[in-house]
């Protein structure tokens, strides 16, 4: 097996960036790689910036990716996706939610959201997927996935088939909600092929 | 996969070799990056785990069950050490029965602590084996190693993590469910057990002869291993940063030291012969530069290695050949995103009135460290678990009878069960008129929902004896003790004037659960929403500083034409898929712009 990658999830705490991360890891074992991922607890977790590492391979050490080496970013907010661009290169692919979380700088007058955050990622070469990820998820009638119209959009740039990303789905989702899932994930994947 | 290949973290690993060792009970407090050890070990069947009030507890419990013939487990995080250290360093001496291991997760980059001390140190000072894995496979094995070592050697033993081994997910092989060699029950042994003089100065000559046993035992163990290579770079290395030097330098010659303390002199000295440039690569403190150093042996660490923060690939790979780094794309400016409380969070009420209130609040460890952050910025010292209620007390000693009134004590109900309460006898036995806040919101939350001896529940979510905060503090002599509910801010206000104004040590109990709470979690929560035709753009609710409410600027003379007074600049609005019900905002409000809505 050949392939390697690196995956930065980034986004904000309570977004479900690390339900979205495992479901992707998930896939990627079950596709025969060998993965590692690695993320923080506690404090970070209470509404910041959050971020999930995970890199595959056929043998992989480091759990960390290294700054300029991430090939997929699937970044939960524009602002979020702007913030972790020293871990992109030239040809990295972001596939990005466009929607807008107010900081609360921003959310109390103190700051502004910048405009066209998005711009610096393209003016250097790097591929910006996006994807309105509220939207998809609230014409499935669940705003709560959101995270798996993220993995839905992301799998199409992963070298493994989606039927294997549905199958990690069908067994790692409680039932209840299994259906609304599978439903997200299909339009997540449509959203960016 | 097959299904005795697990995809788990570096923690679940932990407690699955735990229980595959035979552990009988473990204790622990929860700290980031260690919590979820315990979480997970008391999902297994046969295992006894049960969250202490603090790590001293923790440990004391285990070592007790070392005496008793069982395997022992206390976990905790790198300072939780600090409040252990007493048994710690006896245990040594006493060994026990059955293995005892002490797991410390440190946590290197301070990404929830609030300091980054390094735990090798304390393997050195209190004379204690400290086996260190590299991955979530390798710390299962090696707990299971450590459990074998401190029973062949009559020594605790420490297992120690970091955050990218506690946090970190890999591929783990399940095992066999092991059977202890000691059996269960009890035995005397007085001269082991019993540290008086006479008999600790017989037990510290044993420990330096187990110490040696044990350095013994290092040349040839399986943790320790040398990985032919490229020998004219070689590395010695361990934890973490061995899969960083693996990374960066693929060919090199390594020596890995899976137990970082005692080390294999003979092993070090033969590796180091071997290379032409020998080179130490470790987070934090230069642990192992500085004893194989002290054996006379030329190597280069710290000098080019940073002693702050984590490590990585790149770190290493441009410590060694700063040529090799590429063009790295630099971030735009953007607004900060630090964490915030959550929408509905009870802490916001209190922090939210002392902002106002003019005063030095000493603060503690917990979720509410956040009030230090703006908007609110009404936290003026954070230092480590308990501290907080001595801390106002000394300042309250220091400024005088003037200022009594100038100096509250914030702290949450776990911390104040931690160490806390003993700070809260000491302001009433010697008397200052400090006022303690209890943040009381039923659990221990920032770790992430652990239940503690005020939640009425034990770690396995069963009923449990449930400590009453206000009958506890009146029995250590406070006699003026208040509850408020946070969120009627302005009720909460007249509460905490009278009981600051007091010149008698007094308490006021925050009493409103955490809405990260499950049975929180479940409710449909009303939001609340604002009637914008009645703001004014005074900001009351803005200051609150909650993620669910935001500002909109009017534009240049949009105002006027939306029928507002000509100065308003803008209006506030209430996010209602993020409300949590907690009508704070509504009781600032004084222009009945904010309702509950109907469901």
């Amino acid at each position: 097996m050949e392939k390697q990658g690196n995956i930065l999830f980034s986004g904000v705490g309570g977004q479900g960036i690390l339900l979205a991360s495992e479901i992707t890891a998930y896939s990627l074992l079950a596709a025969g790689f060998d993965a590692k991922k690695s993320e923080v607890h506690g404090m970070a977790q209470r509404g910041g910036s959050v971020t999930a590492q995970l890199r595959y391979g056929s043998k992989v050490y480091s759990p960390l990716i290294e700054p300029g080496c991430a090939d997929i970013m699937v970044a939960f907010e524009m602002m979020e996706a702007a913030r972790y661009m020293p871990y992109l290169h030239r040809g990295s692919k972001v596939v990005v939610n466009t929607q807008q979380i107010l900081p609360p700088s921003v959310a109390t007058g103190q700051a502004t959201y910048p405009e066209n955050v998005l711009d610096t990622l393209v003016d250097n070469d790097i591929e910006v997927v996006k994807v309105d990820a509220l939207d998809v998820a609230r014409e499935l009638g669940e705003v709560r996935t959101v995270n798996m119209v993220m993995v839905g959009a992301t799998s199409a740039f992963l070298p493994i088939d989606p039927s294997v990303c549905t199958e990690v789905i069908e067994k790692r989702v409680p039932e209840r909600f299994r259906e609304v899932n599978l439903q997200a994930f299909a339009a997540g994947r449509k959203a960016s092929e | 996969m097959k299904d005795d290949r697990i995809w788990m973290s570096g923690n679940e690993a932990i407690a699955l070799g735990a229980f595959e060792a035979g552990v009988a009970v473990a204790s622990g407090y929860p700290g980031t990056p260690s919590t979820e050890i315990m979480e997970n070990l008391a999902k297994y069947e046969g295992v006894y785990t049960e969250w202490a009030p603090n790590e001293k507890v923790g440990l004391e419990v285990a070592i007790g069950a070392s005496f008793a013939g069982a395997r022992a487990l206390a976990t905790m995080k790198h300072v939780g050490v600090n409040v252990a250290a007493d048994p710690l360093f006896t245990a040594s001496y006493t060994g026990g029965r059955g293995g005892l291991v002490i797991l410390t997760a440190d946590d290197p980059e301070m990404h929830s602590s609030q300091n980054e001390q390094d735990n090798r140190n304390y393997a050195f000072a209190a004379k204690i084996p400290m086996l260190e894995p590299s991955d979530p496979s390798e710390a299962k094995d090696f707990l299971i190693k450590a459990f074998e070592l401190s029973e062949e050697l009559d020594t605790p033993v420490f297992l120690r993590i970091t955050t990218r081994i506690a946090h970190v997910k890999g591929i783990v092989e399940k095992g066999e469910k092991l059977t202890p060699p000691v059996e269960i029950g009890i035995e005397k042994v007085p001269g082991k057990f019993v540290m008086l003089p006479a008999n600790a100065r017989k037990r510290r000559v044993a420990v330096e002869e187990r110490m040696e046993q044990c350095r013994e035992m290092a040349e040839s163990a399986s943790y320790n291993v040398i990985e032919e290579g490229d020998k004219t770079r070689g590395f010695i290395t361990s934890g973490v940063s061995y899969l960083y030097v693996k990374e960066a330098f693929p060919e090199a010659a390594v020596l890995k030291l899976g137990m970082c303390w005692p080390l294999p002199e003979r092993m070090i000295r033969e590796f180091a012969q071997s290379v032409d440039e020998l080179f130490i690569v470790e987070e934090l403190d230069p642990f192992l530069e500085l004893h194989v150093k002290a054996m006379g042996i030329a190597c280069r660490g710290k000098e080019i290695i940073p002693g702050q923060g984590e490590l990585n690939t790149a770190i290493v790979r441009n410590a060694l050949d700063p040529s090799s780094q590429d063009e790295i794309f630099s971030a735009p400016e953007l607004p900060m995103r630090p964490p915030n409380m959550c929408a509905g969070c009870p802490h916001r009420g209190i922090f939210f009135n002392l902002s106002r209130m003019k005063l030095f609040v000493s603060g503690d460890i917990g979720c509410y460290t956040l009030g230090f952050l703006p908007p609110l910025s009404a936290m003026d010292s954070t230092v480590c678990m308990g501290a907080a209620v001595p801390i106002a007390h000394g300042m309250a000693k220091a400024l005088g009878e003037d200022a009594h009134d100038k100096v509250v004590s914030v702290i949450g109900d776990s911390t104040f069960i931690h160490s806390g309460i003993t700070g809260l006898i000491n302001t009433v036995y010697n008397n200052s008129a400090a006022t303690l806040i209890i943040l009381d919101n039923r659990i221990t939350a920032m770790t992430g929902q652990q239940h503690n001896p005020t939640s009425g529940s034990n770690i396995k979510g069963e009923p449990a004896r449930e400590i009453d905060l206000e009958g506890l503090c009146r029995s250590v002599g406070v006699k003026h003790v208040y509850v408020v509910n946070p969120h009627e801010v302005p009720e909460t206000r007249k509460v905490l004037k009278e009981a600051i104004a007091l010149d008698e040590p007094s308490v006021v109990i925050s009493k409103a659960p955490c809405v990260l709470l499950p049975e929180l979690k479940l409710r449909k929560p009303v939001s609340y929403f604002t009637n914008q035709d009645n703001c004014v753009g005074c900001m009351s609710c803005i200051r609150l500083g909650c993620p669910a409410i935001s500002w909109t600027p009017f534009a240049e003379g949009e105002a006027e034409q939306r029928g507002y007074k000509k100065k308003q600049k803008g209006i506030s609005k209430i996010d209602e898929i993020l409300c949590n019900d907690c009508g704070q905002c509504a009781s600032l409000c004084k222009f009945n712009a904010i309702t509950r809505g109907e469901g």
